[in-house]
């Protein structure tokens, strides 16, 4: 799933940026007011670059925050109330771009392919996601246990397909789907067995989903493992000496601690299944099996694109983005009661 | 990929065409407002390959009136982004437009109307190409290559399993049925569903108009006679299984049309260079001739692809966009190194018969006169006019087709899938709609 590490690397390391810059931001803040209070003469200078002081370091952040996330959700905000009108009904007419209120919404909300499009990501994100969480876990699980052999070798291997854009690793999956230029048909003609068709209106499910995964569980095992790590030694080795075996130390100890972490992987893979695009829309000339709107994102892709209907596109845009937070928001609330015990 | 495919006007050769001398005389650009021979400096978006090459003899010869060619991306994208700068009053002077792109880009206001400019370079065109430019009797760009549909076909294959070339659409649906039953294996060719521009060549063969203008309202008749018996046609033979139902353009298709599993295929004139690119190891075997025809002793083809060269509403310095547009497209030296270097084929007449496109195209060197029948094909072809929304008509195609195609159900429906999609559009825009078509 490009998108998860498209999305997901990217989330954490804005998060991470902008706690960074918070966090240096506090620090410094206190420092200064610390410095105030021991040195009376100079409060109210102190106090006064206390003040500012945050906002000089969170300067930066903010204004990248503001110019690249903040502006253009607004401009697309804007965008979605708006409209084309043409004055006139020939090819050439005065084209006024006008308030239209909520009826590029109206429009989308009653468009039944975009039901059928959530309908088909809602399917994909089913298979995608416990697919892909599951054998990050088995084999974050594997990685960590004692005496492995080539543990960072294998590593490298599993999380090496997360390397791969989604782009490129969808033409390259293409490739092995499309029966005459795929070895997996000879393969499978060569022991007598039926060859498959990657591209039957139900299979083609498995052939975007299997590209998703190939390419973010090594990216979760990662999360995962890296969790796993920092797990205090002691736990496992006072549950050994209390008889536990490898299994029970994985499902009572390992797994319970690795629940953050779960949530926090759980969230970026459903992000990444509301923003899946990369993989159907490269696949999408290949086969007749993928529509132009197979998937919300490819929908909006295509009327803003193809249709050159910016407007209605910006609309989608915005009810597919306030989907996402909702549903982050509640799996967030859901899930953490659960992770980290009612104290969260 | 599906972005490259018009994109491959791929045509080998030299011309050296011998046009109106359309560059040198300044006739005062009365017409076009402004003094051609003014200083300017002309920006040009265009995807055709190599064109700064075509481009550097004029900027030589007018260190006064230089052209930047901007490349950029072919098909939707070159669409929204001069719709774009047009909005922010930013387009180029000059651009290179699909013909299917132009109404979309007319409808917006970038494209201006040539009409008046254009006078003197019409007899330079055949009428079909003024076809692909003009909106009632106004034309908006001027025709730069034209893709006039023929037939390829391997004529090893042919040979081997005992074919006859069709001229007709029933013989075609013959030899498709033929080389089912010659080798199951084998198909004569594909429905592709996901090229509109082919769809609509082959409608425009059989004498289909999809759009027309009755006053200010707009006509649209996607699912007229002519275009229906083209869908009952191929769907009857995908239904059938004799022919294949994939894509084209795609690496299945170049293995497949490389390797002799498919034998024919109804292309244009670039369709030589494609072939260069997909199957570099049929060189020799392929054979292009006119396409089949619907009745007896007719001879009309469609258009697939082909560009024109528009000026934009926005351009201050027109005259002198207009000397580049004429010198480009009619100028015995540009339309010869538009054909060399650029390697397209152009949609000036006398460019098309020049002693340098003498030579084949080199996947067909069993074909000496390859070009002279392709100009022969070019006068029978018919264009119809392209409506202002083309590119929601065509995504509605691929769209509809590919469910038509996996799922076996009508072509017809698709077809009026296609006419409610436009329409619904058409009036969504607040363009007015003519009823009854």
């Amino acid at each position: 799933m490009s998108e998860t590490g498209g999305t997901a690397p990217g989330t954490t390391t804005s998060g991470d940026g902008t706690a960074g810059a918070t966090g240096t931001g506090e620090a410094l803040a206190t420092a200064g007011r610390d410095a105030g209070g021991s040195s009376p003469p100079r409060r109210r200078r102190g106090t006064r670059s206390s003040r500012t002081a945050p906002w000089l370091f969170l300067a930066p952040a903010l204004a990248l925050f503001g110019a690249f996330l903040l502006v253009p959700i607004l401009y697309a905000v804007w965008l979605s109330l708006r409209s084309q009108q043409r004055a006139g009904g020939g090819i050439v007419a005065q084209v006024d771009v006008v308030f239209v209120g909520v009826e590029n919404y109206a429009r989308a909300v009653t468009d039944p392919a975009l039901y059928d499009s959530l309908g088909r990501m809602l399917l994909y994100g089913l298979m995608v996601v416990p697919t892909m969480l599951g054998l990050a876990l088995v084999f974050a699980l594997l990685l960590d246990l004692p005496r492995v052999r080539l543990r960072s070798a294998t590593r490298i291997a599993i999380f090496l397909p997360y390397a791969v854009p989604g782009v490129i690793a969808s033409l390259l999956w293409g490739f092995l789907y499309l029966p005459r230029v795929s070895p997996v048909r000879e393969t499978f003609l060569a022991v007598g067995l039926p060859a498959p068709d990657f591209f039957t209106s139900t299979s083609v499910f498995f052939s975007v989903a299997n590209i998703a995964v190939w390419g973010g569980v090594g990216f979760n095992m990662i999360i995962l493992y890296t969790s796993l790590r920092s797990v205090p030694a002691e736990l496992y080795d006072s549950a050994r000496v209390d008889g536990c075996t490898e299994w029970q130390v994985a499902t009572r100890i390992k797994l319970p601690l690795l629940a953050p972490a779960l949530v926090m992987t759980g969230v970026f893979s459903m992000i990444a299944t509301l923003q899946v695009f990369n993989e159907p829309q490269t696949l999408s000339p290949l086969t007749n099996v993928i529509s132009s709107d197979w998937m919300p994102l490819q929908k909006i892709y295509t009327d803003a694109f193809v249709r050159n209907d910016i407007y209605t596109a910006a609309a989608t845009s915005v009810l597919l983005a306030l989907v996402t937070l909702v549903l982050s928001l509640l799996t967030l609330t859901f899930l953490q009661r659960r992770a980290f015990g009612d104290d969260a | 990929m599906r972005r490259s495919r018009t994109a491959l006007s791929l045509v080998s050769g030299l011309v050296a065409a011998s046009v109106l001398s359309g560059c040198s005389g300044s006739d005062d650009g009365a017409s076009g407002g402004g003094d051609p021979d003014a200083p300017a400096q002309l920006d040009f978006w265009t995807w055709a390959p190599n064109i700064q090459g075509v481009v550097d003899i004029w900027n030589e010869q007018n260190p006064d009136q230089q052209v930047t060619v901007d490349s950029q991306a072919q098909g939707d994208e070159a669409i929204t982004r001069l719709l774009t700068a047009s909005q922010a009053g930013e387009a180029p002077c000059l651009m290179q437009a699909e013909y299917q792109a132009l109404p979309v880009l007319v409808a917006n206001g970038v494209a201006s109307d040539l009409t008046d400019d254009v006078e003197d370079v019409r007899d330079a065109f055949p009428e079909g190409a003024w076809d692909l430019t003009s909106f009632g009797d106004q034309a908006y760009a001027m025709p730069q290559d034209v893709g006039p549909m023929m037939l390829y076909y391997r004529e090893d294959l042919f040979e081997e399993l005992g074919l006859e070339v069709p001229t007709t659409w029933e013989e075609f649906r013959a030899t498709a049925q033929q080389v089912r039953e010659a080798d199951p294996e084998r198909y004569l060719t594909t429905f592709s569903a996901g090229d509109p521009g082919w769809f609509a060549g082959l409608s425009q063969a059989a004498g289909a108009d999809w759009w027309a203008t009755d006053g200010e309202a707009w006509e649209v008749s996607i699912t007229d006679d002519a275009t229906t018996q083209v869908a009952d046609y191929w769907g009857d033979l995908v239904t059938e299984d004799l022919v294949d139902d994939q894509p084209m353009y795609t690496p299945e298709w170049n293995a497949a049309m490389n390797d002799g599993t498919l034998l024919a295929w109804p292309s244009a004139v670039w369709g030589a260079g494609v072939l260069e690119g997909v199957a570099p190891d049929t060189a020799g075997s392929w054979r292009a001739v006119p396409m089949p025809q619907w009745g007896d002793g007719e001879q009309v083809t469609g258009f697939w692809g082909g560009s024109a060269t528009a000026i934009s509403e926005d351009c201050e310095d027109r005259a002198q966009a207009l000397e580049f547009a004429t010198w480009l497209n009619t100028a015995p030296e540009a339309v010869e190194a538009l054909v060399s270097v650029s390697g397209i084929y152009p949609a000036a007449t006398e460019g098309q018969t020049g002693p340098a496109l003498e030579e084949p195209p080199s996947m067909l060197p069993n074909q000496p006169d390859f070009y002279e029948q392709a100009a022969q094909i070019t006068e029978t072809a018919r264009g119809f006019t392209w409506g202002p929304n083309v590119n929601v008509t065509y995504q509605s195609y691929v769209d509809q087709f590919q469910s038509a195609v996996s799922d076996r159900t009508s072509f017809t429906a698709a077809l009026e899938g296609m006419q409610e999609t436009s329409v619904a559009d058409l009036e969504q825009q607040g363009f007015e709609v003519a009823e009854g078509s």
